[in-house]
C-alpha cells in the first residue's frame, strides 16, 4: 500500500520534472529539473529494492554530471542563447515522427503482457540475502571483467583527450 | 509494523533535535575557543559565561529585515539555502551513536537507518551539498557570489574524490559498505592504526569539505566579499551558517565512525563516548581554524589533485598489497 502510494508519487514527479526540462527556456532551471528527475528515478530503484544503484545514481549523475552541466550553464551564463531558438523543418518533422513511434511503444508495453517475463537469475530474495553491492561487485569481477575493463580504458582515453584539447602544448 | 513506525519517527526527532542543539553550542564553542587561542574573552555577558548567546543570535536573526535583491531568481534564491541545510542534516542518518539496546521488549539500534550502502549513501548527499553554494551564488545575480559559487563547486568536487578514495581503504578491511558494521569491526583495534595515510587525507580533504579556514576560498573576503553568501541576510543568512556548522558536525562523526571505533569505549556508555570523540574532532576544526593562514587559489587546487588524489590511490594500492600479503 505505502509502496504504491510512494511509486505513484515519485513517477508523477519525475514526468512532471521530466516535461519541465524540456519546456523551460532558461537552462539554469532546465538543469535543475533535470537533478530533480534524476533524483526521483533514484527513489523508484529504491523501491525496487536495488540500493546500490539509487545510491550511485544520485552520487555519479545528481551529485557529480550535474554539477558539471550547472558549473558551465553558470560560467558561459547562456541568457542571449535564450532568443536564438534553432529552426528546422526536417528536424521537427522528424520529432514528430518518433515521438509517435516512441508513443506507441509505450502503449503497446502498457496493452501487452510482456511485463510477465521468466525470473531473471537474481531474484529480489537472493540479492538481499547476498548483499546488493556484494553481488554487484563480484559479478562486475568474474562475468564482465572484459566490459568492465574496456569501459576503464575507454574513460582514460576521454581523459587524455580532454586534457590534450584544453593544452595544446603540454 | 506501527512499534517500527514510531521508533523511526522518535528516533529521526530526537536526532535532529540534538543535532540543532549541537550546532546552535558549536557557535559559541567556536567563539569562546577562538577567543583564548587569541588571547580574549571571547562572549561572556549573554547569561553565565555567555551560555544564552545562540540563543540571543537566533532571536536577533530571525527579526533581522529580509532582503530578496532585485534582480535575484527568487525561487533558486530562496530554495539555495534549504538545500544546504537539508543535505548536512539528512546525512547523519546513517552514522551510529550508540549500541542497541531494548525498550519494552523492542530492539532499538542507536541509528537511524542501517542501510547497506551507508558509507555510499553519505557520498551521494555530501555531493548534493554543492547545488546550495551554486544555485545561492548565481540566483543573486552578483558577480561575487558568482565567482565564490564557481570557486566552491570546483573546490568542492576535486576534494570530494580524494575524500571518497581515502575511505576505500576502510571498505577493503570490513568488506562492508554499512556504518554499523564498520563500528563493530574496530572492537580491537581501530582503524586509524591500520589506515594512518587514508585518515590523514580523509582529514584534509573533510576540512576542505567544509570550506574550513585553510581551505575556505569560498567565501575569502578580501576577494570575494564574502563569496556566495554576500547578498544573504536574515534567516538565510543563518540557513547557510547553520548547514556548515552541521556539515562540521555530520563530518567529524563520520571520522569518528570510519578511524576511531565510533562509539565503542571502556567504563562510560556508548553515547558519551561517541560525544566526547565527536567533540574532539569539532574542537580540532576550530584549532585548525585559529592556526592556519588560508591558501591560493592555484595552491588548493594543485593540492588536491597534484599531492591528495595520487597518495589517496597509493594508499588503496598498499592497503590491496598488505591485505593479499597477510591474507
Amino acid at each position: 500500500m505505502f509502496e504504491t502510494f510512494l511509486f505513484v508519487l515519485l513517477a508523477v514527479v519525475t514526468t512532471i520534472a521530466a516535461i519541465l526540462v524540456i519546456v523551460q527556456r532558461n537552462p539554469v532551471a532546465s538543469a535543475i529539473y533535470l537533478i530533480i528527475t534524476l533524483f526521483c528515478l533514484a527513489g523508484i530503484y529504491l523501491l525496487l529494492s536495488a540500493p546500490f544503484i539509487a545510491v550511485i545514481q544520485v552520487l555519479v549523475y545528481a551529485g557529480a554530471i550535474m554539477v558539471l552541466f550547472l558549473f558551465v550553464i553558470m560560467l558561459l551564463n547562456l541568457e542571449k542563447e535564450k532568443k536564438l531558438i534553432y529552426r528546422n523543418r526536417l528536424q521537427k518533422v522528424l520529432g514528430v515522427f518518433l515521438g509517435g513511434v516512441l508513443l506507441a511503444q509505450i502503449g503497446m508495453i502498457f496493452s501487452s503482457v510482456l511485463l510477465e517475463g521468466s525470473k531473471g537469475k537474481f531474484p529480489a530474495e537472493k540479492v538481499a540475502a547476498l548483499g546488493n553491492t556484494e553481488v554487484v561487485a563480484r559479478l562486475l569481477f568474474t562475468d564482465f571483467l572484459l566490459p568492465f575493463e574496456i569501459v576503464s580504458v575507454l574513460l582514460l582515453v576521454a581523459i587524455v583527450g580532454a586534457i590534450v584539447l584544453a593544452k595544446k602544448q603540454i | 509494523m506501527l512499534a517500527f513506525v514510531l521508533i523511526a519517527i522518535v528516533k529521526v526527532l530526537v536526532v535532529f533535535t540534538a543535532m540543532l542543539l549541537i550546532v546552535a553550542y558549536m557557535t559559541l564553542m567556536e567563539r569562546k575557543v577562538l577567543g583564548h587561542m587569541q588571547v580574549r574573552f571571547g562572549p561572556n555577558r549573554t547569561g553565565p559565561f555567555g551560555l544564552l548567546q545562540p540563543i540571543a543570535d537566533g532571536i536577533k536573526l530571525f527579526f533581522k529585515e529580509d532582503i530578496i535583491v532585485p534582480h535575484a531568481n527568487r525561487l533558486i534564491y530562496i530554495l539555495a539555502p534549504s538545500v544546504m541545510v537539508i543535505t548536512a542534516l539528512v546525512s547523519f542518518a546513517v552514522i551510529p551513536f550508540g549500541d542497541s539496546v531494548t525498550i519494552l521488549g523492542h530492539k532499538v539500534d542507536m541509528v537511524v537507518a542501517d542501510v547497506n550502502v551507508g558509507l555510499l549513501y553519505l557520498m551521494a548527499i555530501s555531493s548534493l551539498g554543492v547545488y546550495g553554494l551554486v544555485m545561492g551564488g548565481w540566483a543573486s545575480n552578483n558577480k561575487y557570489s558568482l565567482l565564490g559559487a564557481i570557486r566552491s563547486s570546483a573546490q568542492m568536487i576535486s576534494y570530494e574524490l580524494s575524500l571518497g578514495l581515502s575511505i576505500i581503504g576502510v571498505l577493503m578491511i570490513t568488506g562492508s559498505l554499512s556504518t554499523v558494521k564498520i563500528v563493530g569491526a574496530q572492537s580491537q583495534v581501530w582503524f586509524v592504526v591500520y589506515q594512518p595515510l587514508g585518515f590523514l587525507i580523509f582529514l584534509i580533504s573533510a576540512v576542505a569539505e567544509c570550506s574550513r579556514t585553510p581551505f575556505d576560498l569560498t567565501e575569502c573576503e578580501n576577494e570575494l566579499v564574502a563569496g556566495y553568501q554576500t547578498e544573504y541576510s536574515s534567516m538565510k543568512f543563518a540557513l547557510y551558517y547553520l548547514a556548515e556548522y552541521a556539515h562540521i558536525l555530520v563530518i567529524s562523526s563520520l571520522a569518528v565512525t570510519l578511524f576511531f571505533g565510533g562509539w565503542q569505549g571502556p567504563f562510560l556508555p556508548p553515547l558519551v563516548w561517541f560525544l566526547i570523540k565527536v567533540f574532539i574532532f569539532i574542537f580540532f576544526f576550530i584549532w585548525i581554524r585559529a592556526t592556519f593562514p588560508r591558501f591560493r587559489y592555484d595552491q588548493l587546487m594543485k593540492f588536491g589533485w597534484k599531492v591528495l588524489f595520487p597518495l589517496s590511490l597509493l594508499n588503496i594500492m598498499i592497503t590491496g598489497i598488505v591485505m593479499s600479503v597477510i591474507g
